[in-house]
């Protein structure tokens, strides 16, 4: 019996967006106590204040990013911590952490997947003034879900 | 009960907050918790002090949860000392790896305090 199950994730590819939207409520859900539903409007999408990204490598390659204000990053740690107030590093943290869960709850769920696909450290980025290239041009996926009246964008990208 | 040490070792400290707060809220009694952002430094930590139970990520930087694992059956301060993963490394085979390597127990990121007191009770000797 062939353990290749890059086949079979890759097959499944239609199915993503849901599993990725899925991801992320049982995420913010679970740890922050709020519920985050996607939104349609693309004028909704958010200011890239923060960033936050985790590496996939394996039977899936590439890349996930989560992207929101600086305000809305703030309440998420906020949210996480059950803190008033909350340091700019906790922010990032916060912020890189629920990147990693989510990065890990997709693949979690995607039959085969899991055995197969490795999270690197998330690593976040601060400010608005940057463009993003990924060297995993190929399939993307993106939602704007809202949190709290916010919108954050979590994007998947991998290479072909 | 008895107020326990507790060691959690997680590069995030958002997350050792986390856990910290989800142990208080199973009800353990915590009379001091050591805090480590990766492998090594949780062995140092171990090596100079003794404690009664360990939480551990496993993706981390400089030494990883698996190999902190283990390195601890090594270290006299860590022996018989109940290690659970706290990951978002869902997958069977590091569950058999994390188990096979010594850890008692295996919980999956995101989790709630009822889950850590479903997983951490057990291996304390105190019932869930």
């Amino acid at each position: 019996m062939s353990t290749d199950t890059s086949f079979a994730t890759r097959a499944q590819e239609e199915n993503w967006l849901p599993v990725l939207e899925l991801a992320v409520e049982e995420v913010f859900e679970i740890m922050l106590g709020s519920r985050v539903k996607p939104v349609t409007q693309p004028e909704l999408k958010p200011k890239g204040e923060f960033t936050a990204m985790v590496g996939l490598a394996g039977s899936l390659c590439g890349i996930l990013t989560v992207c929101c204000s600086a305000k809305t990053a703030a309440e998420m740690a906020k949210r996480m911590l059950g803190d008033a107030t909350v340091s700019p590093s906790e922010i990032a943290d916060a912020l890189g952490e629920v990147c990693n869960m989510i990065g890990g709850n997709f693949k979690n769920k995607l039959a085969g997947t899991d055995e197969r696909c490795m999270l690197s450290v998330p690593t976040v980025v601060s400010g608005g003034e940057y463009e993003f290239y990924s060297m995993a041009e190929g399939k993307s996926v993106e939602t704007i879900m809202l949190f709290e009246g916010s919108s954050i964008a979590v994007r998947l990208q991998l290479q072909s | 009960m008895d107020k326990i040490r507790a060691l959690i070792v997680d590069d995030s400290s958002v997350m050792r907050k986390i856990v910290e707060r989800s142990l208080r809220q199973a009800g353990i009694e915590l009379e001091k918790v050591l805090e480590a952002s990766n492998g090594s430094e949780a062995l140092a930590a171990l090596h100079e002090n003794q404690v009664d139970l360990i939480l551990c990520d496993i993706n981390m930087p400089v030494m990883d949860g698996l190999e902190f694992v283990r390195a601890a059956a090594t270290v006299p301060n860590a022996k018989g000392v109940p290690i659970v993963m706290i990951t978002t490394e869902g997958s069977e085979s590091h569950v058999v790896q994390a188990l096979t390597a010594g850890a008692r127990g295996y919980i999956r990121k995101p989790f709630t305090p009822d889950q850590v007191k479903e997983h951490v009770l057990p291996v304390l000797g105190r019932k869930p």
